[in-house]
């Protein structure tokens, strides 16, 4: 009887050996990450779109971030993601066209980076062509004038690295190194990058009186018989200043770039674009999908006098054949100043 | 015989029971799903966002026009059945023809067999009206300026149209409250509406089909000139009254 005990016991300390040595090396549980979400949204909008099949956690966010600011993605280990998305910019560059591997440039002016979880049509890019976060992070890697690598390459890269397989294992719980796993890591972290606290969202929370010359510019913003800027770009219930749908805003009456047209194939979606956010203006010029104007004035006078017309331009776009909804000189000021008032220093790392 | 008197009370609980039950059974209420469609026609053309973004329309006035958006809100879905109360049904509908969404409701569990009369608003009423409450109409872009009284749009339809001298100008047909901010103080008239759709007899789950003749929003009492109305609608407060005297034969029951 006693020779049988001992043999049980033996089998039950060899099994939580075995158990243990498992749990140590093989699998791991990353931390769940609840996204802040800011007063300022949650109170007006809908709560950001968090996948089921890439929750966030706090391993993965971080693997993201790293992965994000690594320059060893790309095919020369000269440009990371954040060679064009600089944080000081709100995650974009100062270039018309940002400079990828070999000094190739691109055509489309980089895309700030913010409030990325509350695009709930999850069209990304200026013509939307990736339909998730995700699914956005695959296309800089391989693209030729970006970052110019492999997927297999990447893949290589992160596995003979000393770091990231641990890092994989905490994010994932194993450490298989593989595409989906770093866009999904990648898209966590950019999903963090969260814009809410410019001085127009003070005001929205209460905290800070606007000047007069803000008021008056956020009426210009807001009035159908002036500036008539809030059918695209939100309004103080809507604080994302986008609507996240495409429109063509009158900046070429023929078009060299077809924007959305190139991704349905449809004529009637030529020359249409997503509506950027108007967060963070102070730090991401230049402007446009194509970065033609290098001022916010310039922007302001191409929708008072510059609109050139086409087929496809937006019904929205007001009196094209004047050339736009002819501000005063004044109320442009004002509006220049209310767009500013929309800019996040916080966010930038400026306070 | 204290054997029999307890059988008797088994038999007479028993027979309750089975009374009780019965009469469950003659007043149970089996409620049944009612499904809203929403579709859009021309003066009796299927209209679908297909159809969008070609001149292809003439409304009264004789322009040739085209739809590139189109989306309009309902709210205060009623069904009133014979000699007794209304039955209100919670929330509303944002009907959205260029993205294909809100075009069915369902209704669950809500209503039971009868006969009904089938109402909703077109819009929201004042008291619904209220600025910002309605997290997924902001989301939407669905608001109206505090400046023009808050609250939120009725519908937004826009498009192009063939102007008099022969270019494509853009349109923008947005239905709101009809506020006037000329004054000192802003004058308000209701332009919301409410829908009749007539009796209907409902004997089991059941699909509805609204239609809207959207040509109708041009037409009658007021023939709609798009050359001299086509832009900067809302805060004119005359052409909001225009659209809520043209808007009262928009929809209908399908057949």
């Amino acid at each position: 009887m006693c020779k049988y005990l001992y043999f049980l016991i033996l089998v039950g300390v060899i099994l939580s050996c075995s158990d243990d040595t498992t749990d140590t090396t093989e699998t791991y549980l990353p931390t769940p990450l609840a996204l802040e979400v800011p007063t300022v949204f949650s109170e007006r909008i809908l709560p950001p779109i968090l996948p089921v099949n890439n929750p966030l956690t706090v391993e993965g966010v971080a693997l993201g971030e790293k992965l994000f600011f690594d320059a060893s993605l790309s095919g020369d280990g000269t440009v990371s993601c954040a060679s064009c998305h600089i944080s000081s910019s709100a995650f974009t560059d100062n270039d018309q066209f940002s400079t990828g591997i070999n000094g190739n440039r691109g055509t489309r002016n980089s895309m700030p980076l913010f409030n990325l979880a509350w695009n709930y049509g999850e069209r990304f890019f200026w013509d939307g062509a990736a339909s998730s976060l995700e699914d956005q992070a695959f296309e800089p890697v391989t693209n030729p004038d970006e970052m110019g690598n492999t997927w297999p390459n990447v893949v290589t890269t992160l596995e003979q690295d000393p770091e990231y397989p641990e890092l994989f294992r905490m994010a994932f719980g194993e450490d298989e190194i593989d595409s989906v796993r770093v866009v999904q890591a990648i898209a966590q972290f950019e999903r963090t990058l969260i814009s809410a606290n410019s001085r127009f969202d003070q005001f929205l929370l209460g905290t800070l009186e606007l000047t007069p010359q803000e008021e008056n510019g956020r009426n210009v913003f807001l009035m159908e018989t002036k500036g008539d800027c809030f059918h695209c770009h939100g309004n103080p219930n809507n604080p994302l200043w986008t609507d996240n749908i495409f429109h063509n805003n009158g900046l070429d009456a023929t078009f060299t770039d077809l924007g959305l047209g190139r991704i349905t194939g449809d004529p009637a979606d030529n020359g249409k674009f997503k509506t950027p956010s108007l967060r963070n203006l102070a730090f991401t010029a230049p402007y446009m999908h194509d970065g033609r104007f290098q001022t916010l004035d310039e922007v302001i006078d191409h929708y008072s006098e510059g609109l050139q017309d086409s087929p496809t331009i937006d019904p929205l776009m007001k009196s094209v054949a004047q050339g736009g909804v002819q501000l005063s000189e004044q109320d442009k000021a004002d509006l220049k100043a209310f767009l500013l008032s929309l800019s996040d220093e916080d966010f930038v790392g400026n306070n | 015989m204290k054997k029999w008197s307890k059988l008797l009370w088994v038999f007479t609980l028993l027979f309750f029971i089975s009374c009780s039950e019965d009469e469950n059974d003659e007043n149970e209420v089996t409620l049944l799903n009612v499904t809203l469609n929403f579709s859009h026609n021309w003066d009796g053309e299927e209209v679908t966002n297909a159809d969008f973004n070609t001149l292809k329309y003439t409304n009264a006035n004789g322009e040739q026009m085209s739809i590139e958006l189109l989306r309009y809100l309902i709210s205060n879905i009623t069904f009133k059945p014979l000699e007794a109360e209304r039955i209100a049904i919670d929330g509303y509908n944002l009907v959205d023809v260029t993205n294909n969404s809100g075009l069915s409701m369902t209704i669950n569990d809500d209503i039971s067999a009868g006969t009904y009369e089938i109402a909703f608003t077109f819009g929201f009423d004042n008291e619904d009206n209220s600025d910002g409450a309605y997290l997924d109409l902001n989301s939407a872009s669905w608001n109206v300026p505090m400046m023009l009284g808050g609250g939120y749009h009725y519908m937004q339809l826009e498009g192009k149209y063939l102007a008099t001298d022969a270019t494509e100008v853009g349109y923008q047909y947005h239905a709101i409250r009809a506020v006037d901010i000329t004054g000192d103080e802003p004058r308000f008239q209701d332009t919301f509406f409410e829908v009749n759709l007539g009796t209907i007899t409902i004997t089991e789950d059941t699909t509805i089909t609204v239609d809207m003749n959207i040509a109708e929003w041009f037409k009658n009492p007021n023939q709609w000139d798009l050359n001299v109305l086509g832009q900067q609608l809302m805060p004119n407060f005359n052409a909001q009254v225009m659209m809520f005297e043209n808007g009262q034969n928009v929809f209908q029951l399908a057949n």
